[in-house]
């Protein structure tokens, strides 16, 4: 366990600020909590000496620099997460989805690509894969590398298999991959319809029109101010009667997007464009 | 403990894990209502424990039981429950806030995050306590808290059902109180009466 006083406050917003001006990322509209959390953790991580050493090393190494920004933005993901929720997708969003001749989809904030992958998995058995595209998107273009690549641990695959047996799933789930070594590689056919590219919720516009987004666990970093834009950003890109998927423990309800907006049942984070 | 009534206390902290929860249901009928501050409880559990725990904590007392919600202000008169598999972090403007981020030390939520972000904030202003538990998770937010100023409770190992959380607590750092079950109801009434 690190400890959370390491790099002071006020440093904090030094790092902040040098972020910002010499690399792009703003995170000053994130949740400082966490932030600090996760900044002193890789502070202590990399055992730096001094805050001073930690600076320069951001300032003028563009490779650490990528590294912090994936450390700070928590890539912790998993396949079929919320087994209730994939099973909600699987009967009342995809019988909708499916009556398009073009399916887009887009996974904002997708880190590592497990969620991506457990969606072309629901919409491969709903026989709606050849028809879709999935847009996968995140801040930080070495978890899209790995996203990219469908190559995740095995260890994880049992847990993985219990969560998607949970959300309807019928299918052997180790049909899915091929294990090698202690990785599991994910079949080519679910990857082929996927699309990888880096987009900063906090900067980056709308870049397309999608019948469903989902953005989950992510909206939890951001301060009420930035989630409020995030909310414009996605009613924007959404279609009339699109979807748009939170975490569970996220909600539109205090949004001023809300009124735009219909949750298809209690219990899910799932809500409809309705106007 | 007599002199614990002139501290000033805004938020108090219980954190536990195996063997915690009859602990927690001893304490919460025997607080006293109208207490001026909030408490937050996180217990390690399964995820699919979740919905009950409120229910059960509400059920045995007259306070505002809730699951913790990201940006919600922390009240006096509430006790907020950490939700399963997610970290709790308290915000400088003494609003909650949840975590994804990696377990810690096996555990999420972690009893270390939220007492470690808690102390940070409310400095000497929260008192902590640590009960029975089969995990080392705990004592850096502790020491966190001592560190910061607040009061810190470890459960008597003697009495715990699983003494290793407090033992490691106590290999850390020597808290204000090591109490039995039955006395930490009375030491919260107690930080309550200031006013």
């Amino acid at each position: 366990m690190f400890e959370l006083k390491v790099v002071q406050d006020d440093e904090i917003k030094v790092l902040l600020n040098d972020l910002l001006e010499l690399h792009g990322y703003d995170f000053t509209d994130y949740s400082k909590a966490s932030l600090k959390r996760r900044i002193n953790r890789l502070f202590t991580l990399d055992r730096f000496p001094s805050f001073a050493e930690f600076r320069y090393r951001l300032m003028h190494d563009a490779q650490y620099v990528r590294r912090f920004v994936e450390q700070i933005t928590v890539p912790v993901t998993e396949m079929f997460r919320d087994p209730s929720f994939y099973k909600t997708l699987r009967e009342e969003v995809l019988p909708v989805l499916g009556t398009y001749p073009v399916i887009r989809i887009w996974h904002a904030g997708c880190a590592t690509g497990e969620e991506v992958y457990s969606m072309a998995i629901l919409l491969k058995e709903a026989n709606l894969l050849h028809k879709s595209l999935l847009y996968a998107t995140d801040i930080n273009p070495e978890v899209l590398e790995r996203a990219s690549n469908g190559i995740f641990p095995l260890n994880q695959m049992k847990q993985y298999s219990e969560n998607y047996i949970s959300s309807g799933g019928k299918q052997e789930f180790s049909s899915y991959y091929s294990a090698k070594y202690d990785m599991a590689k994910f079949e080519d056919s679910l990857s082929s319809k996927m699309i990888f590219s880096t987009h900063n919720l906090v900067s980056d516009r709308s870049f397309n029109e999608f019948q469903l987004i989902l953005c989950r666990n992510v909206l939890i970093y951001f301060d009420r101010q930035l989630q409020t834009r995030v909310f414009e950003l996605f009613t924007e890109s959404l279609d009339n009667l699109g979807f748009l998927a939170l975490g569970s423990k996220e909600t539109l309800r205090f949004s001023a997007v809300a009124a735009r907006f219909k949750a298809i049942n209690a219990k899910e984070k799932i809500w409809r464009k309705i106007a | 403990m007599e002199k614990d009534s002139l501290r000033q206390v805004d938020l108090v902290l219980i954190g536990g894990s195996a063997g915690s929860l009859e602990v927690i249901l001893r304490i919460l009928p025997d607080l006293k209502y109208g207490l001026p501050f909030a408490i937050i409880i996180i217990i390690h559990r399964k995820s699919s424990f979740e919905s009950t725990l409120t229910d059960l904590f509400g059920s045995r007392t007259g306070w505002l039981v809730k699951e913790a919600e990201e940006k919600e202000d922390i009240l006096p008169g509430t006790i907020y429950v950490a939700p399963a598999d997610y970290h709790l972090l308290i915000e400088d403007d003494r609003t909650l806030s949840l975590d994804f981020s990696e377990k810690i030390l096996h555990s999420r939520p972690a009893i270390d995050a939220t007492f470690q972000t808690a102390a940070d904030v409310y400095k000497r202003s929260v008192a902590a306590f640590l009960l029975s538990g089969a995990n080392a998770d705990g004592s850096a937010g502790l020491h966190a808290v001592q560190k910061a100023g607040g009061l810190t409770i470890i459960q008597d190992p003697e009495e715990a059902e699983i003494k290793y959380m407090p033992v490691q607590a106590l290999n850390k750092l020597t808290p204000d109180y090591i109490l039995s079950k039955h006395k930490m109801a009375e030491l919260i009434n107690l930080l309550g009466n200031k006013g």
